[in-house]
């Protein structure tokens, strides 16, 4: 049976902050758009967001877009595409001033400017000292960002639809993207969404792991759905584990909170970071800063009973400060860790935050894939934007910050690309047939299955599996293991069954549906890190301690197709400056 | 752990029932968001929202106990057992614990929650100072997750009217923006026995806020101005 | 489904404020009566007729029957837009309402100035 059709200009497939932003450019160019999320679009993920937007203002001192620049790429441990980054940090002060212009709430200096707090990896001069270049809304930024995203949407009438869930990309045999098909969660209908053009800002899938500072929502959808269509996965084994999450609870602790001055202790009380990074300490890069932490409580010095956490001071800081610029971090501490931070510190651990990888794109948000020799052919009508998307201006790791600022430079710059190929390719072609086959039978398949897996013990071995295989430190035997695990859990996931049938809000088959996106993520994830024979970033093996810019400066494409691996080089070629050359990493 | 959950699937139910549950639950599960997770993993009928589970997307948020919270910031060892859990009340139920928040929202939009500013905009920031946006501090930190204005009797009696805390709480968000220049109309809009006046400072709103806001407050300054600008 | 609702009466904050300031009138009225009791001691039909025979203090009965009657009207119309939903019933009923309050009102003007 043919599925109900609706015709659009473009469909934007996720509302976070890099949808919303992408959805405002469009709307406001009189687009004919549909923005799918699962849910209500303030509810996105970058609403947990805390510290800031990175951007070379310089409200507090000299600061400039090559330091901002020479900082990303450095933080990306050189494996961030240069000419996506210089466009990302001259692009940066436009974004924010526009967001201050649609009502950003920014905290502010005497003299009326936004202010700007440190933050870790951000240096003036190329890596002298610690410079003030995060904008913020005290610890909420990307709750202000988010909503005022939304609200700037309201006022430009965009046509949101709220809960539902994006299925599956409808491709043609030329590699023409014409849409998706998406599901009504409030009543189970499945909907082809006919678009000239498809953007994704389907966010990241931080959920593959246990402990994850990511909401339930983050199950790599936009990812699951490209690498179903033949789209490879770029750079997938750079996870991101941010120093401070709450120890047990994962909730995130903002590094806003060691811009603002507060520091790590080990159970000495010793503040280990200055061993580790004698400059920037406890504002180096946040893989540096997670492998030190690690490493303390490996070699027995974590604190509390079980010696399993590291402990995060910042009463010094005063009372004052803690509450205008650090609010909801005292909330936050307070109920998920049972310590007023005015008084004690707060028990932290490395948690998994942010993938650097994702769905392969230039720095125009259009998604690009090796065809005929060429390393970045373009996928037509395909785009995609914020973490889903891998540009790659993250590389091996991500500079705290820098995720908003990608969410808005790349949701507008994408969606004035797509304005552009809209123009130059008018009218909609025929869908395929065979458009919506392939969501019908995942869901029939879903439907019919009997004797099936539980959807939570599979998702809980996924995770129990990347949490142990694939974590901060990696080690050979255990990656090689983590491949094997992780295929069985992949072809049980295939299994899955649900015993709530109902049409109403099923939510149990929503979660079935997002495990096959998470599982295409886990596996993506385990065997490019099981590939990558060096250390780089967030990628640290036991058995290859150092990086090795002769073998692996080259970013990884997984396809899913029997997890083939390719490699394609890092653009060291900036726009205008002068290129970056690799060289040693210190803080 | 004992629960009564709310159910109701408009598919087979004619009318909602309170469903028991008694959970065995671990060490690490402690909101009840935790518990809500390992009951949905037990029985994958129980319908709910939820996503960031730390009190900033709004999603969980339900009738706890007889009081309205989100599932995820409210502390398991808090709670008399059993525990009664309800859909929101004075939304239109969808299924077991999601309601329908289409009137809801509809009145965050008819406050028009965005800035409005008519002046070209400038080539850096607008200029605003510190004590300036110091009065922004206490409203734009809302999620609406619509605790307040589904505690809120005057909401019950007419959600098509009037515009409950949480419209009220943003609109007085831009009304109190040094960048906002559309205060008058936005005063014009709520001068209405329905959408601002109907609220007869009951301070459910204020009770119930997980992010400890003060609509009310909010309310009253609204009505602060009204009287300026009349007198 | 949302239906569409005209609002916009702009009466809002005028009521609003009077209900206060009638609020007011009535409490200041209430300690008047009450500071009259306790020091002048009325205590037999003669007495309580002496206090309403001073104009001032029958000008002051009235103030306070009005600003009793104006806030009735606003607290009892408030009542009726919350719980009577029907556009017509709630006509008539606040139409009732008034009648009754102005024919209270009269009665009241009546009753202070018969007392010789």
């Amino acid at each position: 049976m043919a599925l109900p059709t609706r015709k659009f200009d473009a469909v934007v497939v996720g509302a976070g902050g890099a949808g919303l932003r992408a959805a405002l450019q469009l709307s406001e160019a009189g687009l004919k758009v549909a923005v799918l999320s699962k849910v209500f679009p303030t509810r996105s993920h970058t609403v947990a967001a805390q510290g800031g937007i990175g951007a070379s203002l310089g409200n507090m001192g000299e600061d400039s877009w090559l330091w901002h620049m020479y900082d990303t790429i450095k933080g990306s441990d050189y494996l961030g595409d240069q000419d996506a980054i210089e466009f990302l940090c001259r692009q940066a002060p436009q974004a924010v001033y526009e967001l201050e212009h649609y009502g950003m709430p920014f905290d502010r200096n005497e003299d009326g400017t936004v202010y700007q707090r440190p933050f870790g990896g951000h240096s003036r001069n190329f890596g002298e000292s610690p410079v003030q270049r995060s904008v913020c809304a005290a610890d909420r930024t990307g709750h202000a960002m988010l909503h005022t995203l939304y609200q700037r949407n309201v006022r430009a009438n965009t046509l949101f639809f709220v809960e539902w869930m994006a299925l599956d990309l409808m491709m043609d045999e030329t590699g023409q993207v014409h849409g998706v098909t998406a599901m009504e969660m409030e009543t189970g209908e499945v909907w082809r969404f006919h678009a000239r053009a498809t953007l994704f800002a389907t966010g990241g899938a931080g959920r593959i792991y246990s402990a994850s500072t990511n909401a339930f929502i983050n199950t790599g959808d936009g990812l699951g759905m490209a690498a179903r269509a033949g789209i490879p996965l770029e750079d997938m084994e750079f996870w991101q584990f941010h120093p401070t999450g709450v120890a047990g609870a994962g909730v995130l602790i903002t590094e806003g909170v060691r811009g603002e001055g507060g520091y790590l202790l080990n159970k000495d009380g010793e503040r280990f970071m200055e061993r580790y990074a004698p400059t920037m300490k406890d504002l180096a890069s946040r893989d540096v800063v997670s492998r030190a932490m690690a490493t303390e409580i490996k070699e027995g010095r974590g604190c509390g009973k079980d010696a399993d956490h590291i402990l995060l001071k910042l009463d010094h800081i005063g009372l004052e400060k803690i509450e205008t610029k650090l609010p909801g971090i005292r909330e936050i501490a307070k109920k998920f860790a049972n310590v007023d931070p005015v008084k004690d510190p707060i028990p932290v651990v490395p948690t998994c935050h942010y993938q650097m990888g994702g769905i392969p794109t230039n720095y125009h948000g259009e998604v690009v894939v090796p065809r005929d020799g060429n390393n970045a052919s373009v996928v037509p009508g395909f785009f995609a934007a914020g973490e889903c998307a891998c540009a790659s201006v993250h590389g091996a790791n991500r500079l705290g910050t820098n995720s908003l600022t990608d969410l808005l430079v790349f949701g507008k710059a994408s969606a004035d690309r797509l304005i552009q190929f809209l123009k130059e390719n008018p009218g909609h072609k025929d869908l395929p047939k065979d458009a919506g086959d392939y969501s019908q039978s995942r869901l029939a398949r879903l439907e019919g299955q009997t004797g099936g897996e539980s959807v939570f013990e599979v998702g809980a071995d996924m995770r129990r599996t990347m949490q142990a295989h694939c974590g901060v430190f990696r080690f050979p035997d255990m990656l090689d293991a983590g491949v094997k695990k992780i295929r069985e859990v992949a072809e049980r996931a295939t299994r899955t069954e649900i015993k709530d049938k109902s049409r109403t809000f099923n939510t149990a088959r929503i979660e079935a549906l997002e495990l096959d996106n998470l599982i295409e993520v886990a596996r993506s994830t385990m065997v490019s890190a099981q590939a990558r024979q060096e250390s780089r970033g967030a990628h640290d093996r036991a058995d290859y301690p150092k990086r090795d810019d002769v073998t692996w400066l080259k970013h990884t494409l997984w396809y899913k197709d029997s997890d083939r691996l390719e490699y394609k080089s890092v653009n060291l070629k900036p726009l205008t400056a002068e290129s970056f050359e690799p060289k040693v990493r210190s803080y | 752990m004992k629960f009564r959950i709310y159910r109701y699937d408009p598919e087979k139910d004619t009318k909602p029932t309170m469903k028991e549950y008694d959970v065995a639950l671990e060490p690490t599960d402690r909101m009840l968001l935790d518990a809500l997770v390992r009951i949905k993993s037990m029985d994958d009928s129980l319908s709910l929202r939820r996503s960031c589970r730390e009190g900033v997307c709004g999603s969980d948020a339900m009738n706890i106990n007889g009081k309205n919270g989100l599932a995820c910031i409210t502390k398991l060892a808090d709670l008399k057992e059993p525990v009664e859990l309800r859909p929101l009340p004075g939304l239109p139920v969808i299924r077991d614990l999601i309601v329908d928040m289409s009137q809801f929202f509809k009145q965050y939009h008819s406050i028009k929650p965005y800035l409005q500013n008519a002046e070209p905009a400038p080539e850096k920031e607008r200029l605003q100072s510190p004590t300036d946006r110091l009065e922004l501090d206490g409203l734009y930190e809302c999620i609406l997750c619509a605790c307040c204005s589904t505690s809120c009797p005057s909401f019950w009696w007419n959600p098509d009217k009037f515009v409950g805390p949480a419209g009220l709480l943003a609109a007085y968000r831009f009304i109190a923006d040094s960048r906002d220049q559309a205060t008058n109309d936005r005063l014009d809009d709520l001068e209405d026995p329905y959408r601002l006046f109907r609220c007869h400072s009951i301070m459910n709103c204020v009770d119930v806020c997980p992010k400890g806001l003060n609509p009310t407050r909010a309310i009253g300054k609204i009505k602060e101005i009204m009287i300026k600008r009349m007198v | 489904m949302v239906k569409r609702i005209p609002v916009g009466a702009h009466y809002g904050l005028r009521d609003w404020l009077a209900q206060r300031v009638t609020a007011i009138v009535m409490a200041v009225y209430s300690v008047l009566m009450m500071l009259i009791v306790l020091i002048e001691r009325p205590s037999n039909y003669g007495t309580w007729k002496a206090l309403f025979s001073h104009q001032w203090f029958r000008l002051a009965s009235l103030l306070f029957a009005l600003s009793l009657f104006w806030h009735a009207w606003i607290g009892v119309r408030d009542i009726l837009m919350d719980y009577v939903k029907s556009t017509a019933v709630r006509l008539a009923l606040q139409i009732l309402v008034i009648l009754a309050l102005v024919a209270y009102a009269l009665w009241s003007v009546q009753i202070l100035w018969s007392i010789q």
